[in-house]
């Protein structure tokens, strides 16, 4: 299915960020993707799920969220973060600053499981071995 | 039990300056009046820490001394030839002024996180100007506010409570009693709507009266809050008006809205999703204030047209000067983002993305911005300053910036420590250091010191003073 991929920021996120970064609590909200209730049945997806979103630039495996905001089909929201920069667009048009919000996606379910950031790290940027300090 | 109190929340750009901590034994034990996100912060900054400096041997992470970190971090940063120095946002004005010294000591790109959230905001604030004020202001006298692609809610908790539509202000009242008949009003509709849809088995249509919200305020000369965003956020529900403009397309609304105020008419029914009618429900309540604001958020900067949408927004304000008094402010993400930009400025001339590998400061974004030299790949080394950029930067950059030599100093482990070369721990200003930051209006707060840093850990500040002594070493060793 076809998408508008917006990134930003929440609260959860916010606190779970400063309870550390590699707390299994801050990929609790920073791997999910936030999804319209109709969208979720068009995909057929109950939450928790897993999908895989994909655009130009990438593709990563998220898990489902309802969202509970007003009703946005074909808006689908991924907090900022390492699960969302592999798939966002690196282009800045000559302004220091890549597109973060509005990028077309293509969204389907997936039984490929999500990847915490370690294997993230090492899927998408390998070389070093990422040994925690 | 000791209590201090006035202490600085070192996380947004609100910079909450009542906070109170109580400390025993020299552990935070609890926090009053902070968000949930700023509690946070103060009660677990000390889990999931760094604690020994580390380097990288045989592609491990390993342990070390702190003056073998140093020594090595300054040896990459003296051999690179055109290394990036990045972050900057989230540690003190002090800390910053020493890393400008050390950027033009090693001839490399200094650039903090302005670049990735406000940098647009910036190129147009030096396009056409800034007619802005001190939140101070906002607090007793606006009684317009609104906010553009933002959520305070979410990423700026105590915004509205502390310095607008929530805040009792001398001349400006609290909008919460409105806001709670507001809630009870929704979820009276809500149940109304339930009901309905059991009786005839589908949802009940929305008026449109109802999906807007209540007008109380039409009548009343009471502070007003608009909300303009592409999704319905927290923020947007306590909102009077809330615009749901489709992605990518505020600069069209922008535009609308200028048109509308100086009394044009459109000829379309809506402008990127939202109703003319709306638009100038709303165009009409602009000019009608006696003091308005627009706090506009990443959602404005990071969509299309970035710059030209400031640009835009920052019009409308001038245009509605011609009526009334309008103000314009962003919503900065980190605590000390706007000092980044000032002390850049201070030492520069530029807030961001500074240059010094011709021996002088030269300022092109686009061009000396990270993140193009780093999907250009072409840095060579890279010292990271209490940032995170392999979180938050586009995967091609990310690629390029972990093939380097790279050096972290933040007082936690993130994504960016795990792909790092050199780490070294720092303390947390504004609970075991003290420094100075920039709250989003450009008034400076001090940080304060409340509880004693672990041993062995050294300030920001300081470790980059002990490697910019090193890199002079190294550099008059050779000369
Ligand atoms: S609003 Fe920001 S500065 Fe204020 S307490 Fe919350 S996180 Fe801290």
């Amino acid at each position: 299915m076809k998408v508008s991929l917006v990134t930003g920021r929440t609260i959860d996120q916010g606190c779970s960020k400063e309870s550390g970064k590699l707390s299994p609590e801050y990929m609790d909200y920073a791997a999910t993707c936030e999804l319209d209730p109709e969208d979720m049945k068009k995909l057929k997806v109950r939450e928790g799920r897993n999908v895989k979103v994909t655009t130009k630039f990438g593709s990563v495996i998220v898990k489902v969220k309802k969202s509970r905001r007003e009703p946005h089909p074909g808006v689908v929201f991924i907090p900022y973060g390492p699960w969302s920069n592999v798939i966002v667009d690196p282009k800045t048009h000559g302004t220091g600053m890549p597109s973060l919000k509005g990028i077309d996606a293509h969204i389907e379910p997936t039984k490929e499981e999500v990847l915490d950031l370690k294997s993230l790290l090492l899927k998408y940027y390998g070389g070093k071995s990422a040994e925690e300090g | 039990m000791p209590l201090i109190s006035k202490v600085v929340c070192p996380v947004c750009g609100c910079c909450c300056d009542d906070i109170e901590v109580i400390v025993e034994n020299n552990r935070i034990v609890d926090v009053r009046n902070a968000c949930a996100m700023g509690a946070s912060k103060f009660l677990n900054y000390s889990k999931h820490r760094l604690k020994k400096p580390l380097i990288r041997r045989g592609g491990e992470l390993v342990e070390t001394s702190l003056d073998e970190a140093i020594k090595r971090s300054a040896k990459i940063l003296a051999e690179a030839s055109y290394p990036i120095l990045y972050g900057w946002s989230s540690t003190s004005c002090e800390a910053i002024r020493v890393g400008l010294e050390l950027a033009e000591e090693v001839g490399g790109v200094i650039d903090n996180t302005s670049t990735t959230c406000h940098g647009p905001s910036i190129l147009a604030i030096q396009d056409v100007g800034l007619p802005g004020c001190t939140l101070g202001q906002i607090r007793h006298r606006a009684d317009l506010i609104i906010y553009w692609g933002s959520n305070p809610w979410s990423a700026h908790p105590r915004h509205i409570e502390r310095y607008t539509a929530l805040s009792e202000g001398r001349f400006q009242r609290s909008i919460w009693r409105r806001f709670l008949l507001r809630v009870y009003a929704t979820s009276i509709r809500k149940k109304l709507q339930r009901a309905l849809a059991l009786a005839f088995r589908r949802r009940a249509p929305e008026t449109e009266e109802a999906r807007r919200g209540i007008p109380y305020t039409l009548t009343q000369e009471e502070r007003k809050l608009i909300v303009v965003d592409v999704r319905r956020t927290r923020s947007a529900e306590i909102a009077d008006y809330f615009i749901k403009v489709e992605p990518n397309r505020d600069y069209e609304v922008l535009q609308a809205l200028r048109a509308l105020i100086r009394d044009e008419t459109l000829d379309v029914d809506e402008v990127a999703g939202v109703p003319v009618e709306l638009l100038e429900e709303v165009a009409d309540v602009m000019v009608g204030c006696k003091l308005g604001i627009i706090f506009f958020g990443v959602g404005l900067t990071m969509s299309d047209g970035k710059l030209r949408n400031i640009d835009a927004a920052i019009s409308l304000t001038r245009d509605l000067n011609m009526y009334t008094k309008f103000l314009i402010m962003p919503m900065r993400g980190h605590f000390n983002v706007t000092g980044a930009n000032v002390v850049f400025t201070w030492q520069t001339g530029y807030p961001y993305a500074v240059d010094f590998s011709h021996g002088y400061p030269y300022y092109n974004p686009g061009e000396t911005s990270v993140i193009d030299i780093l999907c250009r790949g072409e840095s060579d080394a890279a010292l990271v300053v209490a940032s995170d950029p392999v979180a938050t930067f586009p995967g091609e950059a990310v690629r390029n910036l972990v093939r380097n030599p790279l050096i972290v100093i933040d007082p936690h482990p993130s994504a960016t420590s795990l792909m790092a070369d050199v780490v070294i721990p720092s303390t947390f200003v504004g609970i075991e250091a003290e420094g100075t930051t920039y709250r989003m209006d450009h008034v400076p707060l001090p940080l304060k010191k409340v509880v004693e840093p672990p041993d062995g850990l050294l300030p920001d500040e300081e470790i980059l003073k002990r490697i910019l002594r090193e890199v002079r070493r190294i550099k008059r060793g050779a000369g």
